[in-house]
């Protein structure tokens, strides 16, 4: 038996009613190494580690820590065993300081003392290279410091094992390296860690190992100095993909969209965008970056009609002439002024979908209206539904089946799919890749890109930076809901787009202070 | 490892989906299950053979022409309340305020009979369906009208609309008082029996039922295609699942609140009409008797198809004149009888549980030290 191994999954089966999402994978950990858990959306990675923390039971195979053969029936359980995960989604407090979340729930029978607590965080982090101030409230911290304090969480209760699922999803490329350091001085003290992604340059940099997951099978573990990104690509999609977007030079961009001086509040009264102003032009591609909450949500949405606006201007325009304000309008007001507008929301079930209607079903949320008739027409949006379940390679059962139990991306291929289909002139996405595979991801790409050369202005919310540099014309950064910087695409790099996106919350922690 | 904790049990997963005939197979085990625990009771609570109470209860429901007439007039007034819940409730908009919404249908019924008794028989029968419809969808209003404008819960709106409702009856009670000092309205026209449903097969108001059958079916075809093939209709299911897909749809999420209120309330108020003028040709504060309550359940296990609420419908009914048949004639407590009705209820409900979920037990002993060896 191997000494060296932290943890040791054999054989291990998950699935979810019809759904295999685990079958017999086999995975090592090794003492004191970072091993990459590479697989794309969909793939078991998560699925896989919440077996390991506890959340799901295996329905077959065994499990080994530190050589044992072990149960791990709850998280209480895989704590036992030294095992901490960091979720994508924090499960904190918000209204409790950091040193209350890393404690609750602890039970070490001894008196609840906070001081020694708050002072045993500050060693922790200290030793590791974290920042963190112990009494500072949850809802006052960056998605980078709540981060932090899930992380030393996992450390104050002696992990040894430590997962971290898609960490970087949430972080600049600054944060990251911060975080990424943090790792290694970990790794040094001989944890071993678990790295849950999809970025490849992350994997490259960060592991020695990689373990690459494929529709909940295990492919192999390979040493990261023995690979590089193509060949990782490849064993991910199980063929071989070309990573390459086209990138058309813009034809006659004429001002599309012009929004100026933005300002909306929330229902609270909180500031979500302040003094926004921006050009989109037709037949381009406008990136929007930023990091999670920056206001990429309350933007679309306001020019969609959907968010109120306190003030500033929204106006429509085509061929220089026939400029129609747009502040104030509803939806249905804005499509009956003949723009035509396409959106495709951050939230698709709760927005962009109907989850309970199949794909006929959602394809007459554009079209319900059409006609006087007292009835539906069902007839052109079925035949619309088989169209894009052709084109997009939509897998469903039927057009009827509910979308809600599709898989991710099939559910965004319907939404994608719909929302092209309508043939706007301008087309707005909210991470529109978000959850979808690689080809898949691709097709989309160049969906945009198609509409791009067609004329119509495209606005992309992303959150790979990489895709953004490469698919966009021009970048818009946001920051705490104020333009930071907008910036050609194709001559600004990652670090400077990295910069804008904390340019402003810097400003805003000094005045804290 | 200080104690080693074992494969839990059993464990419990969401079905995907079941076939037809699985489902018809569950339920027919939940009911033959539901026979079995009930008799048993029977057996060791009123010591009879429990086959003999079930064809009491069936005599009770059908025993003679006249009984099987009252089981399905009383299933049509059940069953038309739940078809006007079933707009509101698939816009998930808790309208418990059908109790309330069925007295003020009465109430309109009993004044048109009282008022314009002078009018052709057609004509009165028309402008007493209008004025119930009309009433019922005044009261659904209120609380989709304060729902869409300020955004009220409507459950407790709702709720309170039905307190409002009892005490208004009250007062017209006290007013349309007959004889005086009985304190109720008496049976309304008996003598001229003007504004009675007249029987279909027969001179005599009260001989069938067959035109409340008439009326209700209309209403569960009608709001069954209303539901499912109108723009209306699509409206209503977009806003029950997401009102922020119902705003991204251009859907004006509140004038639907409104508008499906009024429908709501309007058919509720019909059911109330049938109440008063097709059965019981009177009003008091028990006339809805709860079945605004029941309908609720009716409409929720049908999941707001109208045509299933007629199965639904049926079976409450049935267990509810099969309970009264048995207490009458085996001189036991009304309680036994109820019991043995909520018995084979849990049943029945019961196995839904294992219509929309699979329970998969652990696997044997032997097999599972395979896998830990």
């Amino acid at each position: 038996m191997d000494t060296n191994l932290a943890v040791e999954m054999r054989k291990v089966t998950k699935t979810f009613g019809s759904v295999v999402a685990n079958e017999n994978v086999d995975m090592q950990l090794r003492k004191g190494e970072i091993l990459s858990l590479l697989g794309e959306n969909g793939s078991g990675k998560t699925t896989l580690m919440n077996m390991l923390s506890g959340i799901y039971f295996p329905d077959s195979g065994q499990i080994l820590i530190d050589g044992k053969p072990v149960t791990i029936a709850s998280p209480k359980d895989a704590f036992k065993f030294g095992i901490g995960m960091i979720h994508q989604h924090f499960k904190l407090i918000d209204v409790f300081t950091a040193t209350e979340n890393i404690v609750l729930g602890l039970e070490d029978n001894k008196k609840f003392d906070l001081e020694a607590a708050s002072k045993k965080v500050l060693e922790i982090a200290e030793k590791y290279g974290f920042q963190i101030n112990p009494k500072q409230k949850i809802y006052e911290m960056s998605v980078s410091q709540k981060q932090t304090v899930e992380i030393i969480k996992t450390l104050y209760r002696g992990a040894q094992i430590l997962i971290l699922d898609e960490p970087t999803a949430v972080l600049t490329p600054q944060e990251t390296e911060k975080l990424f350091a943090v790792m290694k001085k970990m790794r040094a003290d001989g944890k071993s860690i678990i790295i849950i992604t999809h970025k490849l340059n992350e994997v490259m940099e960060i592991s020695d190992r990689v373990a690459v997951l494929r529709k909940g099978q295990y492919i192999a573990t390979v040493n990261t100095s023995e690979t590089n990104p193509q060949a990782l690509t490849d064993m991910m999609v199980g063929r071989a993909t070309v990573l390459d977007i086209n990138r058309p030079e813009p034809v006659n961009p004429e001002p599309r969209l012009v929004v100026e001086n933005l300002t909306c509040v929330d229902e609270e009264g909180v500031k979500r965008l302040d003094n926004v102003s921006f050009t989109a032009y037709s037949g381009e591609i406008l990136g929007i970056a930023g990091v999670a909450g920056s206001g990429q949500r309350e933007l679309l949405e306001a020019v969609a009609g959907l968010y109120p606006v306190k003030s500033g201007t929204i106006v429509y325009s085509s061929d220089y002439k026939n400029s129609k304000s747009l502040v104030g309008l509803d939806p249905l007001s804005i499509r009956k002024m003949g723009v035509t507008m396409s959106f495709v929301p951050e939230d698709r079930l709760g927005m962009g979908l109907v989850g309970t209607m199949g794909m006929t079903g959602n394809m007459m949320i554009r079209s319900w209206r059409k006609g006087k008739s007292f009835f539906l027409d069902r007839k052109s949006p079925d035949k619309l539904a088989q169209k894009i379940k052709e084109e997009l390679e939509v897998v469903t059962p039927d057009v009827n089946y509910p979308v809600r139990r599709l898989s991710g991306g099939n559910v965004q291929k319907v939404l994608v799919g719909r929302e092209i289909a309508a043939a706007p002139s301008v087309l707005m996405t909210a991470y529109a890749v978000r959850g979808l595979d690689i080809n898949t991801s691709y097709t989309i790409y160049n969906l945009l890109t198609a509409q791009k050369e067609k004329g119509v202005a495209v606005v992309y919310v992303g959150e790979d930076l990489d895709v953004i540099l490469a698919l966009c014309d021009r970048v818009m950064v946001l920051c705490g809901g104020q333009v930071s910087g907008i910036v050609d695409a194709r001559t600004t790099t990652k670090e400077e787009i990295g910069l804008l996106m904390t340019q402003f919350r810097r400003e805003g922690a000094k005045e804290n202070e | 490892m200080s104690k080693s904790k074992s494969e839990p049990l059993f464990r419990i997963s969401k079905r995907d989906d079941i076939s037809f005939k699985k489902a018809l197979m569950i339920r027919a085990i939940a009911l033959a299950a539901a026979l079995l625990v009930a008799g048993i009771v029977i057996i060791m609570i009123v010591h009879v053979n429990p086959f003999k109470v079930y064809g009491t209860m069936f005599l009770g429901a059908f025993g003679t022409r006249m009984r099987s007439w009252v089981t399905v007039r009383d299933i049509m007034t059940l069953l038309c309340i739940a078809v006007g819940l079933a707009p509101a409730f698939a816009m998930k908009f808790w309208n418990v305020g059908a109790e309330g919404q069925i007295l003020i249908g009465g109430i309109s019924t009993v004044f048109c009979m009282k008022y314009f008794d002078n009018l052709p028989t057609f004509v009165l029968f028309l402008v007493m369906i209008i004025t119930s419809m009309l009433c019922g969808a005044i009261w659904g209003f209120l609380p989709g009208f304060f729902k869409a404008n300020w955004n009220t819960n409507e459950t407790l709106f709702t709720l309170m609309m039905n307190y409002i409702a009892i005490q208004f009856t009250s007062f017209m009670v006290a007013k349309w008082e007959n004889p005086f000092g009985s304190n109720s309205v008496g049976i309304v026209n008996n003598d001229s029996m003007r504004g009675w449903l007249p029987s279909m097969f027969s001179s005599s108001p009260g001989d069938d039922y067959g035109w409340n059958v008439v009326i209700v079916m209309i209403a569960v075809v009608a709001m069954f295609v209303y539901l499912k093939y109108s723009k209306q209709g699509y409206e209503i299911s977009v806003v029950g699942d997401s009102v922020n897909t119902a705003r991204y749809a251009g859907i004006r999420v509140n004038k639907v609140y409104i508008r499906t209120m009024l429908i709501s309330g309007a058919v509720c108020g019909l059911a109330g009409f049938v109440a008063v003028s097709g059965a019981s040709h009177t009003i008091s504060t028990s006339t809805a008797g709860g079945r605004g309550f029941t309908a609720i359940i009716v409409a929720w296990l049908a999941k707001f198809n109208t045509f299933t609420m007629i199965f639904i419908s049926a079976l409450l009914i049935f267990l509810d004149k099969g309970a009264s048949q048995i207490a009458s004639d085996y001189h036991i407590n009304e309680h036994v009888s109820q019991i043995i009705t909520s018995i084979i209820l849990f049943f029945l409900l019961g196995c839904e549980f294992f219509i929309n979920y699979n329970v998969k037990f652990k696997k044997s002993s032997k097999k599972s030290k395979e896998v830990a060896a």
